[in-house]
């Protein structure tokens, strides 16, 4: 807990203190991988004490500094900006940064694993090239045609809205490697890489509309999407992925209708 | 703060293959049919927006179909009991209902057919599998079709 600077502490900074360090038992389950030891994938429990109110981060933190240094995750920020720690945490994927201990019923087991549908490389590290493939295929960049201008490009506050959503991933496969087509079909885009293929085909200021639509249109693009509302619940973001997606759908309906 | 280590064996990764090492290292989990740089290679055709597009016209209006003909053979009228020879040549006299049952045959078939075309590029891994599962459910729709569509417009009524 960090140190307030004030001379003196009030009763409630007191109060909060003393609760702030209550610990409990909790027992994490994680599923452990290492290929330079067994083929197989099993699961190890770690008995330790922690304030309910940390985060599974936390936890994995003090399992890898204090019991075994081997475990192995990612993680960079910490705090739900960076995307690097999205992991399944009792069958729901989440970021471990973002998962408080009292969110996920720490009076039973709470287990961690690695998120669906990409190569596990060591316990909780999968390998990302593919869900990176996806995104670059989808040219995640601003296109224009004619000269450069030499002003700011100006847009409108409403066209700003209109995908002011989609600006807000994070790259994390939350969404991805939630989604049961991917898992059985790792060449469907999946919802990031249509998010942010969204993030560009409405805004205003982009002329590569038409050809991320191409894209998208083809056999592995937004058709292979079931409307299973998966990403949606998997996005720590808060993005409305599905929607997103739909509103792919729409604009490849009525650019042909 | 106060730490429970747990027991140690539980932490050692000591499954039946003991002989992996760093130089031998076991074979990746992996998951089917990961994207690379250069798959999935691009057809540029609009066939499955227009599938996407025929799975809902053709799912509302097979509700219409389909619940019409519930209704028609097992509940109106004394239920599924009436159904016999007699009461399937005296619907097929009329076109109306030849067309309905022709209609419904056709789009159910292809409904179906493409929601186990979807199903099978969900499920199967392997190229040839795909290719093999894909001719089975194409010349089963086919024949389907073919079959209905020749007995709804050749039945005879005088056929005993
Ligand atoms: C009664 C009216 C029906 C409606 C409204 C309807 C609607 C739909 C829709 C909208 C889909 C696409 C689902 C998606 O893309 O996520 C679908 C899929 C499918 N339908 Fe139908 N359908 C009907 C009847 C039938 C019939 C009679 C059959 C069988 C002959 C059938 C077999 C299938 C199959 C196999 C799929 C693929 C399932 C999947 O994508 O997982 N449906 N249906
Ligand atoms: S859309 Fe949400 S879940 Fe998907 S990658 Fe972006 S931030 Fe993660
Ligand atoms: S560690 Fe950066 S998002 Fe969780």
């Amino acid at each position: 807990m960090s140190t307030p600077t004030l001379d003196k502490h009030s009763s409630a900074l007191d109060a909060a203190e003393v609760t702030g360090t209550h610990l409990i038992a909790i027992t994490l389950r994680v599923r452990r991988f290492n290929p330079e030891v067994s083929a197989e994938a099993e699961w190890v429990d770690y008995q330790i004490q922690v304030d309910p109110k940390e985060r599974v981060l936390d936890a994995l933190h003090k399992v890898k500094w204090e019991i075994d240094g081997s475990l192995t995750f990612r993680r960079s920020c910490a705090h739900g900006v960076c995307g690097s720690d999205a992991m399944r945490i009792n069958g729901k994927n989440r970021l471990a940064c973002k998962t408080l201990i009292k969110d996920v019923s720490p009076e039973k087991p709470i287990t961690v694993e690695a998120i669906k549908g990409m190569t596990v490389l060591k316990d909780l590290v999968v390998d990302m090239d593919p869900f990176f493939q996806a995104y670059r295929d989808v040219m995640p960049f601003l296109i224009t045609t004619g000269n450069e201008p030499t002003r700011e490009r100006l847009q409108s506050a409403a066209d700003r809205e209109r995908f002011d959503d989609t600006t807000k991933c994070i790259l994390c496969a939350a969404c991805t490697s939630s989604c049961p087509v991917f898992w059985n079909d790792g060449q469907y885009f999946g919802p990031a890489a249509i998010v942010n293929a969204h993030r560009f085909i409405f805004d205003s200021r982009d002329e590569g509309g038409e050809q991320r639509l191409e894209i998208l249109n083809d056999k592995d693009g937004v058709w292979r999407c079931r409307t299973t509302f998966n990403c949606t619940d998997a996005c720590p973001r808060g993005i409305e992925v599905t929607k997103a997606i739909q509103e792919v759908k729409r604009a490849l309906i009525t650019r042909r209708f | 703060m106060a730490t429970e280590v747990s027991p140690k064996d539980a932490v050692e990764l000591t499954s039946s293959s003991a002989s992996y090492s760093p130089d031998n290292p076991a074979p990746l989990i992996e998951p089917p049919r990961a994207r690379t740089r250069r798959t999935p290679r691009s057809t540029r055709t609009n066939f499955e927006l227009y599938g996407w597009l025929f799975m809902r016209l053709s799912g509302v209006v097979l509700v219409v179909l389909v619940i019409g003909h519930l209704l028609i053979q097992l509940v109106l009228d004394g239920g599924v009991t009436k159904v016999g020879f007699a009461f399937v040549a005296g619907r097929w006299a009329s076109p109306f209902w030849q067309y309905w049952d022709l209609a419904m045959l056709w789009l159910a078939m292809l409904h179906g057919g493409n929601g186990l075309r979807t199903i099978i590029n969900d499920y199967a891994e392997q190229p040839n599998t795909r290719v093999w599962l894909k001719t089975i459910l194409f010349t089963a729709v086919a024949f389907t079709i073919a079959l209905g569509s020749l007995v709804i417009f050749t039945f005879d009524p005088n056929i005993r």
